[in-house]
């Protein structure tokens, strides 16, 4: 693996907020650097307020870097994150990147099928088919058929999490980023999830997650970075991580 | 703490990976009114299938932005260009008056705040959106009521009540109508003008779903102007902030809510959230 080329490669990467009503700075992380290739699964580790979810966050862009550098290798060629135009990223989150959080955002009366299979629908999946998958991971993840027609914005939290999951993963990405996923989930549904990364890992989806218990995910594990110390473990050293 | 000037963000590349053509494009667009100046330097770019959101306080420029998209007035200086199929007609603001008119009737929809801009108030809500297609030059009857109806139906207006006056409509129906209006000649570019400013939240959220609907069905290309971050947050993008007539910020919709760069946006998003 270490032959081909990286399909992300940050170099000295940093966040900082300034924040004008406080004339003051937040300052997230600096100096994060790393590669990763297709296939690959990356942990995010550190203390809460370590600055995992913020840079997650930075990856997908809703957060602008004040420094550093992105490097994404697209099927369309070589581009920056750190400084893409909107347009690119945009481009870039409808086909290559996609970013599961913990949150569905459900719109009223769209139902849970229709909400799952829209990403299939917009890259181009006839309406019959595009269904029949959105049914099937939906089930996959436990939901309960007599739930599919109806909209989610009724639903228990855990409930809309799966529709949400099944939502963010059921159109194979190149480069995955996984927010605290877990949270809210049932065995279940967690034990589906962690079925589906890995047949998607498989596939050559590079992933980067953020997990409450990384334990679930312990064996998809291919390295981690620690915020707090912001040392990079390789893989001999994960163990002793996981095994606490 | 002093402001460090190192912790800013570096400006943005120019788009490396997309290949489609901006639909819209406009340069430098100044306008004064007597001794007001509404719009200063603006430059807008929207792509095919995008939802630009354009938010800023009243007298930020917003809405005069949009009338020189629907070319009701024109600029002090400046350039816009559509991209439509099969031709080029330059700048837009260098038009005659009567291209000028068929090219927004053919090619832009515009839904106003207020339903007496778009409608007349005592046809039926039919004949309002046939009206559009007359301009168009259809003239037969049977077309224009079908064409009239699937326009309304599409914004899921109430088949029964499609001979019933604007008047009598309440103020979600109303912006049906103009929609349906605004939409029925299947327009590259879509107008919207504090479209749910008004209604009642609940009605609010409905029609924004109609307007979700069409978009992800049809794939129409909307410009959405509001001063309700929550109206543009659900619809938009991509969004531009507008203060004294400039654009102060503009970015993904999620990056200017989460973290944005300049002071006032800084202060609209904190405010509203």
């Amino acid at each position: 693996m270490e032959t081909t080329e990286p399909l992300l490669r940050v170099q000295g990467l940093g966040k900082t907020f300034r924040m004008y009503h406080l004339d003051s700075m937040l300052h997230a992380f600096e100096g994060i650097s790393f590669d990763l290739h297709a296939g690959e699964f990356l942990l995010l580790k550190g203390r809460n307020g370590a600055g995992k979810s913020t840079l997650l966050r930075t990856l997908w862009r809703s957060y602008l870097p004040v420094e550093g550098h992105i490097w994404y290798r697209s099927q369309l060629g070589m581009i920056d994150l750190a400084r893409a135009a909107d347009v690119d990223i945009a481009l870039l989150r409808r086909q290559e990147i996609g970013f599961v959080t913990q949150f569905l955002t459900a719109r009223p009366r769209v139902a849970a099928q229709d909400i799952v299979a829209e990403p299939l629908r917009l890259a181009g999946h006839a309406p019959e088919e595009a269904l029949d998958q959105a049914r099937h991971w939906l089930g996959e993840f436990g939901v309960r058929p007599e739930l599919w027609r109806a909209y989610p914005s009724t639903f228990s939290g855990g409930e809309q999490q799966k529709v949400n999951l099944a939502r963010a993963l059921i159109l194979p990405q190149r480069l995955l980023l996984l927010d605290e996923p877990t949270a809210s989930l049932d065995a279940g549904a967690r034990a589906a999830l962690v079925r589906r990364l890995a047949d998607l890992k498989a596939s050559g989806v590079a992933i980067i997650g953020v997990f409450h218990h990384p334990g679930d995910v312990a064996e998809l594990i291919d390295r981690e970075i620690d915020l707090a110390t912001r040392a990079i473990a390789d893989d001999s050293e994960r163990i002793d991580h996981v095994a606490l | 703490m002093s402001i460090d000037m190192s912790v800013s963000p570096a400006p943005l590349l120019p788009p490396q990976l997309m290949q489609t053509e901006a639909l819209l494009t406009m340069r430098g667009l100044s306008r004064t009114y007597g001794a007001v100046r509404a719009l200063r330097n603006v430059d807008v770019t929207v792509y095919p299938g995008e939802v630009m959101g354009v938010v800023g306080e009243s007298g930020s420029g917003k809405s005069t932005l949009l009338r020189m998209m629907n070319l009701e007035d024109t600029p002090d200086r400046g350039d816009y260009r559509l991209r439509l199929r099969d031709r080029d007609d330059g700048n837009l603001f260098e038009l005659g008056r009567y291209q000028r008119r068929m090219l927004c009737a053919h090619h832009i929809g515009i839904v106003y705040q207020n339903p007496h801009l778009g409608l007349l108030m005592r046809h039926s809500s039919s004949g309002n959106v046939a009206e559009r297609l007359l301009i168009a030059g259809e003239r037969s009857f049977d077309v224009l009521r079908s064409k009239a109806r699937d326009a309304l139906d599409a914004s899921e207006f109430p088949l029964d009540r499609m001979d019933s006056r604007p008047a009598e409509l309440s103020g979600g129906m109303q912006q049906r109508v103009q929609l349906a209006k605004a939409i029925a000649l299947e327009p590259a570019l879509l107008l919207l003008d504090e479209p749910t400013t008004g209604l009642d939240v609940s009605v609010q959220a409905l029609v924004l779903d109609t307007l979700k609907r069409l978009q992800r069905d049809r794939q129409i290309t909307m410009v959405l102007v509001s001063h309700d971050l929550g109206v543009i947050r659900t619809m938009a993008d991509r969004v531009l902030v507008m203060r004294h007539g400039e654009v102060v910020e503009q970015g993904l919709a999620d990056q200017v809510f989460q973290d944005p760069q300049h002071p006032y946006t800084q202060q609209l998003v904190h405010a509203k959230l």
